[in-house]
């Protein structure tokens, strides 16, 4: 997904799940492998959103919706890959966040942001509430490889 | 399954419990991640018993951010405290996680909860006494 306007390189390209990470090249990465991670993660979505000049009630939903993606990453996906990607560009200011695992995949992704659906022990709210929090959220997941879920907050809508 | 309960087991919770009377007053802090959520919730589920309490305020103020893990573990620790016939009041929650849980779909099913502590101390029965003690004249 290639804004206009944005400078996108499509140089992540995850040779394992055959999918391509489309990161702009401000994007950060940050590893998702212990439970220590969880917190880094989730200060330094907080640190973006408020560079980003997100509202305070708009960076509570994206560090939120962060903390659930990681989480799911770390539960479900044995750890992975957290990109923050700050997006200036000439529609509005806004941040990507992307994260990648190289666990086992969600058989039906579409079931899975489905509000209720859950494979562990949470709550099933994970994915269905995170794309409730953020303008747009997209779901790949190629099962026995992996999953990519990419979601997009603007600071202005 | 989950990779956290070992973890927690093993930790004790390094945020203090002060007992008043037949209450536990706690605090969660903007730091906490998910072990010591459920170290925590055990800890205090554990002094419940031990300490007879009837009532349980859990000081949310600090908190930044609540997800559907430290949503799940408040519900569990109220399930729990009813269970050995203690009250939880979870006070003091921010203004923006209350409008981020909405949206996440979380409603904290069975958990009370106080616009701040004074509120929630009031609610399991402590009121600010109307006689102040006297101020020494100057």
């Amino acid at each position: 997904m290639t804004h206009p306007g944005e400078e996108a390189h499509h140089g992540g390209e995850s040779a394992d799940a055959g999918w391509a990470l489309e990161t702009s090249e401000a994007a950060r990465s940050y590893p998702v492998r212990t439970e220590a991670d969880l917190l880094t993660v989730r200060h330094a979505v907080r640190d973006a959103t408020e560079e980003l000049g997100f509202s305070l009630v708009d960076q509570t939903r994206v560090v939120t919706a962060a903390s659930e993606l990681v989480r799911n990453a770390y539960v479900h996906g044995g750890g992975g890959t957290l990109f923050i990607d700050p997006l200036r560009q000439a529609r509005g200011v806004g941040i990507r966040l992307v994260v990648t695992d190289e666990g086992p995949g969600i058989e039906d992704a579409r079931q899975a942001i489905v509000d209720g659906f859950t494979t562990g022990s949470g709550l099933g709210h994970g994915l269905g509430g995170a794309r409730r929090l953020m303008h747009t959220f997209e779901v790949h997941s190629v099962p026995g490889k992996g999953t990519m879920v990419t979601a997009v907050r603007w600071t202005d809508r | 399954m989950s990779p956290y309960r070992e973890g927690a087991r093993a930790r004790v919770s390094t945020v203090p419990i002060l007992r008043l009377g037949d209450v536990l007053v706690t605090g969660l802090l903007g730091e906490l991640d998910d072990s010591s959520a459920l170290a925590l919730a055990e800890e205090l589920t554990a002094r419940i018993a031990q300490d007879g309490a009837r009532g349980v305020l859990l000081d949310i103020s600090r908190v930044d951010i609540i997800d559907s893990f430290v949503a799940r573990a408040l519900m569990e620790l109220s399930t729990m405290a009813q269970l050995l016939g203690a009250r939880v009041i979870v006070a003091g929650m921010r203004p923006p996680v209350a409008i981020t849980l909405v949206e996440l779909g979380i409603e904290l099913t069975g958990v009370e909860t106080a616009l701040n502590a004074e509120e929630g101390m009031a609610s399991l029965g402590w009121r600010q006494s109307d006689a102040l003690p006297a101020e020494p004249r100057a």
